[in-house]
């Protein structure tokens, strides 16, 4: 008996011990990850200096004169994500909201198998989609020269987002009581009105978790909108050609060598920099709310 | 207690394996090369040609692009750098470049454009955007949209550097791909871009250059204007590995011209 007991008891320890090196280990590469962005990036700034990098307007880095200015791709990858977000999040809570409490019960399984689906498609089938249907669409629908702009990676890129603000926010208006609704619905509120009076607010911390989710997937995605927005270092404009911070990186990466390789790193410091800021203020307003 | 036991001898059996595999690598011999996408064509037949006459060795290839195979090189990582651009100063420093193959860069446009032929002045009109329209070169009244690589491509600087456009280009799209380039231009009537042109197919039309049209033949005897060389890149100082050496003199001999040919280039042994 006294045996088994022991054995039982190292087992246990040495499984303890398993458990707290992956712990570490998940931990440890993501130090690793953010000392070797700052370690990287940080001499390029240095030498560019951090006024002429973050706020010069043009990038020209195999140029002769060189000249490395990441504001054209801070703005667009900010009006990007925001025009994204703008459409994607109302249209994303409104079909959580159909999904969840407005259709049968059939309906809202295959709904709901289709939203999964879709936040299984791999980007790259995005970007193919985008770049054979949505540019040339746009291009015949405004009359455009050529259709890969922001506004096509604007598209492309709600539809991206639409299936984690779905499917978050679709989870957060599921856990609301039903107490809730029912006793709203027995003072005599229609189901339009308990929705967005009751139910919504009742998920409100679900649903800015969700809007933080599709915010951080439209600021991180690379392959699908390099394929959409034309990669020209253009200051933004709806119907410009335009570079984001992500594509900005990928897209000189494999031929880089230098100063611009250095540059590159401290791009994507500036993209690490950038979406921690961003977690950190939604996660701040989810917080507060929940606080309230 | 026996399932602990059958764990350990999982996990014994499992290290021996290890020891088996890490045994086995430093028999058969490899020789890794990295570098160019542009070269992905004429490395496969390379590879292919050399492993069937040495089979105890292995050839693999990482297309990365020119600046990292270059930077590999440096680094150590691998045997040989694929590049398809000249080495610049800098880089001269610390390897050595030999030629391997000359490849012709097309100019491409929609099939729906009716324009064929350009001479390189108005290629470089048209890329640095003094040319904004199709009828102004003869063909129909249309906006001309210029799709071009990304700042470092290989593709780019041959093309650049031999139309003397080098950072002048306005483009409307700057893709990481030749496929996107060619898949690109075949959706826009307007457009215009430059690839390999072993990567040339149906979906778009090759124009002829100061009367010439791109095909191995013109590129071969050097009456086709924009060309460009294949390099392979290695260390100054640093030895080959024997594996590494064999595969570099099979490459630079002129056993390969049929492999370069086959894939579209022009051989130089």
């Amino acid at each position: 008996m006294d045996k088994v007991k022991k054995t039982a008891h190292l087992i246990d320890r040495i499984m303890n011990a398993i458990f707290i090196i992956c712990g570490f280990l998940a931990v440890a590469l993501v130090v690793v990850i953010t000392v070797y962005l700052v370690v990287s990036g940080i001499p390029a700034i240095k030498e560019i200096g951090v006024f002429k990098f973050l706020f010069g307007t043009v990038w020209k880095s195999t140029g002769e004169n060189p000249s490395y200015g990441i504001l054209p791709f801070i703005l667009t990858s900010v009006f990007g994500t925001f025009g994204a977000m703008l459409i994607g999040f109302p249209l994303g809570l409104l079909c959580a909201v159909c999904i969840a409490k407005m259709s049968g019960k059939r309906f809202s399984g295959i709904m709901r198998s289709i939203v999964d689906l879709m936040s299984e498609i791999p980007s790259v089938v995005f970007g193919l989609v985008g770049m054979i249907y949505v540019v040339p669409a746009v291009r015949e629908m405004f009359n455009l020269p050529d259709g890969a702009n922001l506004f096509s990676a604007i598209v492309v890129l709600i539809i991206m987002i639409l299936p984690s603000v779905i499917s978050m926010s679709e989870t957060a208006i599921r856990a609301v009581p039903k107490e809730y609704e029912e006793a709203s619905l027995a003072l005599g509120a229609n189901k339009t009105e308990t929705i967005f009076n009751v139910t919504i607010p009742a998920a409100k911390s679900g649903i800015l978790a969700s809007l933080v989710m599709g915010t951080g997937r439209a600021i991180g995605e690379t392959t699908a909108v390099m394929m959409v927005a034309g990669n020209v270092a253009n200051m933004p404009g709806l119907f410009k050609s335009v570079r984001f911070l992500t594509t900005a990186i990928v897209s000189e990466m494999a031929y880089s060598s230098g100063l611009q390789r250095q540059a590159l790193f401290s791009i994507a410091l500036v993209l690490f920099v950038f979406i921690m800021i961003v977690n950190l203020i939604l996660n701040l307003v989810v917080k507060r709310k929940k606080d309230k | 207690m026996k399932k602990a036991r059958i764990f350990a001898l999982i996990m014994c059996l499992v290290l021996a394996l290890g020891s088996f595999t890490a045994c086995g690598e430093t028999e058969a011999q490899s020789v890794s090369t990295d570098g160019s996408t542009s070269m992905e064509k004429v490395m496969g037949y390379f590879m292919e040609a050399f492993m069937e006459e040495n089979e105890n060795i292995t050839v693999t290839y990482n297309p990365t692009g020119s600046g990292s195979g270059i930077q590999a090189v440096i680094d150590g990582i691998c045997d040989i750098g694929l590049a398809s651009r000249n080495l610049k100063d800098e880089e001269l420093e610390t390897c050595d470049q030999t030629v391997v193959a000359i490849d012709g860069i097309a100019v491409i446009v929609n099939t729906s454009n009716t324009v064929s032929d350009l001479t390189i002045a108005q290629i470089a009109s048209i890329f640095t955007g003094e040319i904004t329209n199709w009828s102004e070169v003869g063909g129909e009244d249309l906006p001309i949209v210029c799709i071009g690589r990304e700042a470092s491509s290989g593709t780019r600087d041959g093309f650049e550097s031999i139309t003397g456009t080098a950072d002048a280009c306005v483009y409307s799209q700057e893709l990481t791909s030749t496929g996107d380039v060619v898949s690109a231009v075949s959706s826009n009537p307007n457009a215009i871009g430059y690839v390999s042109l072993a990567s040339v197919n149906d979906t778009v039309s090759a124009i002829s250059v100061e009367g010439v049209f791109p095909t191995s033949a013109t590129v071969l005897d050097g009456s086709y204007a924009i060309q460009r060389n294949f390099i392979f890149v290695t260390k100054k100082d640093t030895a080959l590995s024997d594996a590494a050496q064999a595969f570099y003199d099979f490459c630079t001999s002129s056993a390969v011209n049929e492999y370069v040919e086959a894939a579209g280039c022009v051989p130089v042994n």
